[in-house]
């Protein structure tokens, strides 16, 4: 629970003798460095159609072959992975920004609001998350905005419940008594004693949780109500290669291998964080 | 002595309930404070000492209201503190502070010494940056702490400098009584010396008034001018410390008497081993609860429970022998 500078350098020790979690955090570099660059390396409209080159397989011109409409595989790859990491970020976001102070104020408080919270948390949890995030796209509607949305609410009773639990052990300890004997208000109790107390399980859940969150946007997208076409969405590349399978197998393989290795890295990191930082759930 | 004490505790009670099952079925209370009364007056001592599991530190966390009591009256200042709500209570906690009896687990591992020390302030006053700096500062040198060390975090010290931060917060606010709850108990013998030692000084400087809570009367005798000595959440004898160490009235505070060692290795002394069981504080006997284990004991004492009487003197003792 300690922090602290030697504290720190343990850490890192920790983590460069995790080759797992080495591994995950190399994946999500190379990720973000695409993200990022992108434009440079793909110059030119990842979206625009090229009938006349429809379904070619890989060669120099075009590393990863092209799709149905012709356009260069490797280009949407590299574009998509900006829409993957908005995604992952937005809907880490949404669980963040609704969960943790959710899960804070009803593990700390308890009695009825905890009561209220934890029926409406156990009720989301009752639904597979991918079938929740469906079932909200089904009423919010498609695209990409709705996509962050529905994923990140599924999300959000996983947070409530994590920082629950971990607040309701961080709650009785002395120094949040001493807090109140000081006169120390709840609200920055909360903050200031509770929260960074709880922080090492939300930092762990936040990196599984992208992984997930790329994972069940490419599902919507593969079924077709995540974000739409032209837009280069992993998921959605995907599920139009689907009708090409057996002649054009690489239109959906390369995208496929792309989720593959983003949410591998989230996970393997997330894994390899929970590991250093919290060894109880070793 | 002012005539108005600084603190007054009326039939204070505290039950917790016992909760068995899947349904959490309530299938007793334990006892933990039963009817306890006691006054404190400014610039005093008073020592409460008591075996583990009697209610002490429940007296406490009372007196605080961190837990509420079930029934009573705490007077402080003239005040009646179960009657106030939140926000006045919040204020009083400004002149009523605790030192806790773990230094380890009372210091938020995240925050440094100088936050630690800073909180209450922060709380209470509105201080520029500098100014709250100023008297951290100034606090860790009057505990005895080096103020270059206010950047550190609480690992990085040793349990009584952890104490010592943990007085220094409660002295933030220039409070009129603190209650320590065996704030030595957890610290090695040398350092608990230093801790003492402290505190009385403390005491002469800022006229505190400490609610001395420990189940080492050696270190309660050293500190206190008055002494209550509590059983299965009852104060069964209360006198001048002086009074209470010479002649001891209660066999229960007898008994514990005997068992303080004496640093003189030929030097014979009576111990008075207390045979018998502390009945569970979930059932407890009608009568007398030192009954099982008191060598004194009369038929009249398994059924009836001895009132709290006074001696004269301000020698309180509840006793049938009495």
């Amino acid at each position: 629970m300690d922090s602290s500078k030697p504290q720190r350098s343990l850490i890192w020790i920790k983590f460069k003798r995790n080759r797992a979690a080495l591994f995950g955090s190399f994946l999500i570099l190379i990720y973000l460095a695409v993200a990022l660059l992108a434009p440079v390396l793909f110059p030119g409209n990842p979206s625009a159609p090229n009938l006349m080159k429809s379904l070619e397989r890989p060669s120099l011109k075009h590393p990863l072959g092209t799709d149905e409409l012709g356009r260069s595989i490797l280009g949407r790859i590299l574009y998509g992975s900006r829409i993957s990491l908005l995604i992952a970020i937005g809907v880490v976001c949404v669980g963040l920004l609704v969960g943790v102070p959710l899960g804070l104020i009803s593990g700390y408080y308890g009695g009825k609001i905890d009561f209220v919270i934890q029926r409406v948390t156990d009720t989301l949890l009752a639904f597979p998350g991918f079938l929740l995030a469906l079932a909200l796209v089904a009423v919010l509607g498609v695209g990409l905005k709705n996509t962050i949305v529905s994923v990140g609410i599924s999300m959000v009773p996983i947070y409530i419940r994590l920082v629950r639990g971990c607040t309701l052990g961080v709650r009785e300890q002395t120094y949040v008594e001493a807090a109140r004997a000081m006169g120390t208000r709840n609200g920055i109790i909360l903050i200031r004693h509770i929260l960074p107390n709880v922080l090492t399980p939300i930092t762990i859940q936040t990196s599984l949780g992208m992984g997930t969150a790329i994972l069940f946007a490419a599902g919507l997208g593969f079924l077709g109500i995540g974000v739409q076409p032209p837009t280069p969405e992993w998921g959605a590349m995907l599920g139009s290669g689907r009708a090409y399978l057996f002649n054009a197998p690489h239109v959906a393989t390369f995208p496929g291998i792309a989720i593959f290795l983003a949410v591998l890295g989230f996970n393997l990191s997330g894994d390899g964080l929970r590991d250093i930082l919290d060894p109880r759930f070793k | 002595m002012d005539p108005i004490p600084l603190l007054q505790v009326k039939h204070l009670k505290k039950y917790f309930p016992v909760r068995k099952g899947i349904f959490s079925k309530r299938i007793g209370w334990v006892q933990a404070v039963e009817e306890i009364s006691f006054h404190l007056h400014s610039g005093e001592t008073l020592g409460l000492v008591g075996e583990s599991g009697c209610g002490k530190t429940t007296v406490g966390r009372c007196i605080l209201r961190l837990l509420e009591p079930d029934a009573g009256e705490i007077w402080f200042e003239g005040e009646d503190l179960l009657r106030m709500d939140a926000e006045s209570l919040r204020k009083v906690r400004a002149r009523l502070q605790i030192i806790f009896q773990d230094p380890y687990s009372s210091l938020n591992p995240r925050m440094t010494a100088g936050e630690i020390i800073a909180e209450p302030i922060r709380n209470h006053t509105r201080c520029s940056r500098k100014e709250i700096q100023d008297q951290v500062s100034f606090l860790m040198d009057k505990v005895g702490l080096h103020p270059e060390q206010a950047h550190r975090f609480p690992h990085e010290f040793s349990g009584g400098q952890r104490q010592r931060i943990g007085i220094a917060r409660a002295l933030a606010l220039h409070p009129r009584l603190i209650i320590c709850d065996e704030p030595v108990s957890a610290l090695d013998v040398s350092i608990q010396a230093q801790v003492i030692n402290l505190l009385v000084n403390l005491q002469e400087e800022m006229g505190l008034s400490y609610l001395f809570i420990a189940h080492d009367l050696s270190v309660v005798e050293h500190i206190s001018d008055r002494v209550a000595v509590m059983y299965l959440g009852k104060i069964v004898e209360l006198a001048k410390d002086t009074v209470l160490y010479s002649s001891p009235k209660h066999p229960y505070t007898e008994a514990l008497l005997s068992a303080v060692p004496i640093p003189n290795p030929k030097m014979k002394k009576q111990r008075i081993l207390l045979q018998g069981e502390i009945p569970s504080p979930i059932n407890l006997p009608k009568g007398c609860r030192f009954y099982s284990r008191c060598s004194y004991r009369m038929d009249h004492c398994r059924e009836v429970d001895p009132e709290f009487k006074d001696l004269g003197e301000g020698h309180w003792v509840a006793c049938h022998l009495y």
